[in-house]
């Protein structure tokens, strides 16, 4: 059984919602997002999204852009990502991760070679933001075979597509909180409760809502009526902020603390 | 082939829709406006009035003597985009996709622009149209073409600074796609090249199949046959695939598409993603892109700001993959070259763009007899080069 459907079946016995961060892999460096990941799961992070740094991020604002930005300065690709994934289990990382990348990198790397590391690297899920449900029938058929669930966006505009969309749907369908990229915003799509509840008239999966999520008010008024909350830009931001004590040996701890509090906010009980 | 792009945008494997999902239907909406007002004959009349009676279509098909003289034996046509409204054949996409946002019921317009040709037109076609109009333009562009931004503004446009990765005209695309994103509802994206997700490189191609629908006209007129060699330049590849389209079943007509290689394809700076690109992914569609083995999308260089750019229209991709067209790279200094000698040969500053064509037509020219015909898209005046032309030379004489 995919790693993704334990958390969601464990989460859903106790009645709580997943807490679903995201970061960009590489920022600041490698070593750092591993040490990051082991913080966001003693934060109460119950799957982590893990970023592909791209050189052309079409669904991300300015925060995610600029991570990108600095990870890609030491190269990182798909492939040293992946290797992330198998580190950060080493260092004790229990829960499960969906690799969340553009869809260039994966084509560059090669399908056939793409899915047949991904279950040995780790990998529970998949998020392809710029593949629209027209281009993947491929993608959904590989994924499958693999065993590794690819989890489709839906917008508040997706309106009739929202049926195909979410009954194609593998571990959970995650829904796009407003029209917009990813980052932080005081305020979200006004019919955000009926369009989560016509998600869910098409699917038995679980939902989570995301994009622009950045205060614990925020994350605990969505998973009142969602499965999964997911938290990016405002986390990857945090980081950001953090970078020099990050890269100050004596002051190290003491950033990944600040990291590991600012988290733990989002997490509703 | 006529009937390509399939129903999902595809040319052969090329074209497609690689967006955001909360673009999907707003793409969808778009295609199927496009395809009502395309059945609406007051839709193309008022398109056609505008072209004639505002741009000033048709283009001149010119005979140009002296130039022909000097290259050797070829009869060599220039096909006068240059003469548009605006200077560049830009305007007749600008127009239609304005008058289809109109018809459509939208109120605000956004642009990408690199040299700022196209932001220019869009602008000029809001005006007249009365609409909001924001153009995003890389940072670094902003700078070098700092008249245009002033044109742009000077026409009620606001120009927004793009900052994001190299600041420029790729970057531009990607902040009008982000922009367009938040701004579905109310806003549509007149998008300048034959490229991005589906409709867009079908529309575009469409809205400027003029050109080449009046240059076959033209020259069938004044040499009562076609022409041997078509040729034009390519960035995103609007003014190619408006002038090959109406040829691409005339098997006797080569088209010869010229990519810019910038400092030379063995060098890192250049533009030729034909040459030198791989396929993939870029900025909503699959086509050929200059890119590193990893997928990241790698820089361009060129001179000329128009053809500043790593991807390239995925139409274009597919005629090269079937060989109907030909794709060659002409260098910085030999488009200089090419646009001095137009100028002293023929009294025409032609845009850096247009020069890359003609340059390629000088090296054809040993080669070519009396006896082929061949016509050149001269797709923009010069004017708006010679500042960067200047700061190229140092300020001496070209």
């Amino acid at each position: 059984m995919n790693l993704m459907d334990q958390t969601f079946t464990r989460l859903k016995s106790n009645d709580q919602t997943a807490l679903i961060p995201f970061l960009t892999i590489g920022d600041p460096d490698i070593e750092t997002t591993v040490d990051i990941i082991v913080e966001l799961e003693a934060a109460g992070a119950d799957i982590v999204e893990l970023g592909v740094p791209y050189s052309d991020p079409l669904a991300d604002g300015p925060v995610i852009q600029r991570a990108s930005q600095r990870a890609l300065k030491h190269k990182v690709n798909i492939r040293t990502c992946m290797e992330t994934a198998v580190k950060a289990r080493s260092a004790g990382v229990k829960l499960p991760f969906i690799l969340f990348t553009y869809y260039n990198p994966v084509l560059q790397f090669g399908l056939d070679q793409f899915f047949a590391e991904l279950n040995a690297h780790e990998i529970s899920g998949l998020i392809i933001p710029d593949l629209p449900i027209e281009e993947s029938a491929d993608i959904y058929r590989m994924a499958e075979t693999a065993g590794i669930h690819l989890v489709p966006l839906v917008a508040p505009t997706s309106d009739e597509r929202i049926a195909s969309i979410a009954s194609s749907a593998k571990g959970f369908v995650y829904c796009v909180s407003s029209l917009g990229v990813t980052g932080e915003r005081a305020s979200f799509f006004e019919g955000i409760e009926d369009f989560i509840q016509k998600v869910k008239t098409y699917t038995d999966l679980p939902v989570a809502i995301g994009f622009g999520i950045s205060s614990g008010e925020q994350a605990a008024r969505f998973a009142r009526i969602c499965d999964g909350v997911v938290v990016g830009s405002a986390i990857v931001r945090q980081i950001e902020e953090t970078i020099p004590l990050l890269q100050d040996a004596e002051r190290r701890q003491e950033g990944l603390l600040q990291i590991r509090n600012f988290v733990s906010q989002f997490k509703s009980e | 082939m006529t009937q390509l792009p399939d129903q999902n945008g595809r040319f052969g494997v090329f074209g497609g829709r690689f967006v955001p999902e909360t673009l999907m239907n707003a793409l969808i909406h778009l295609e199927e406006s496009y395809q009502h007002f395309s059945e609406d004959e007051t839709f193309q009349q008022e398109i056609d009035y505008l072209l004639k009676q505002y741009s000033g279509r048709e283009t001149p098909l010119y005979y140009a003597e002296r130039l022909s003289n000097h290259l050797g034996d070829a009869k060599i046509y220039l096909k006068r985009e240059d003469l548009n409204h605006t200077g560049a054949h830009k305007i007749n996409n600008a127009i239609a996709q304005g008058v289809l946002a109109k018809r459509m019921g939208k109120k605000k317009v956004i642009a990408e622009t690199g040299a700022g040709q196209h932001g220019v037109a869009t602008a000029t076609v809001a005006a007249l149209l009365g609409m909001e109009c924001k153009v995003f333009m890389g940072e670094e562009d902003t700078k070098r073409q700092a008249l245009n931004v002033f044109r742009m503004q000077l026409l009620g446009a606001e120009v927004i600074p793009v900052l994001s990765g190299s600041r420029t005209l790729k970057d531009a695309g990607n902040e009008a796609l982000r922009y367009w994103v938040s701004n579905v509802e109310d806003t549509f994206y007149i998008l300048g090249s034959a490229v991005g997700p589906h409709p867009y490189p079908m529309m575009v191609r469409n809205f400027q199949r003029i050109i080449g629908d009046e240059t076959r006209r033209q020259i069938l007129e004044a040499e009562g046959r076609l022409p041997d060699h078509v040729i034009a330049a390519i960035g995103g590849g609007s003014n190619a695939i408006g002038m090959f389209y109406p040829f691409i079943e005339d098997k006797d007509v080569a088209l010869i598409g010229v990519e810019a290689a910038g400092k030379g394809v063995e060098t890192a700076f250049h533009a030729a993603t034909m040459s030198k690109g791989t396929q993939g992914v870029f900025q909503g569609s699959m086509s050929l892109l200059l890119q590193d083995v990893h997928g990241q999308v790698q820089e361009a260089h060129s001179i000329s700001a128009g053809l500043d750019y790593p991807g390239v229209g995925p139409e274009h991709a597919y005629l090269n993959d079937i060989s109907r067209a030909q794709y060659v790279p002409v260098t910085d200094q030999e488009a200089l070259d090419a646009l001095k000698l137009l100028c002293r040969t023929e009294g025409i500053i032609p845009a850096l763009e247009s020069a890359h064509a003609l340059a390629h037509v000088i090296k054809m020219a040993p080669k070519l007899t009396k006896e082929d015909l061949v016509v050149i898209c001269l797709s923009g005046r010069g004017d708006k080069d010679v500042e960067s032309i200047m700061t190229y030379t140092g300020g001496k004489k070209l």
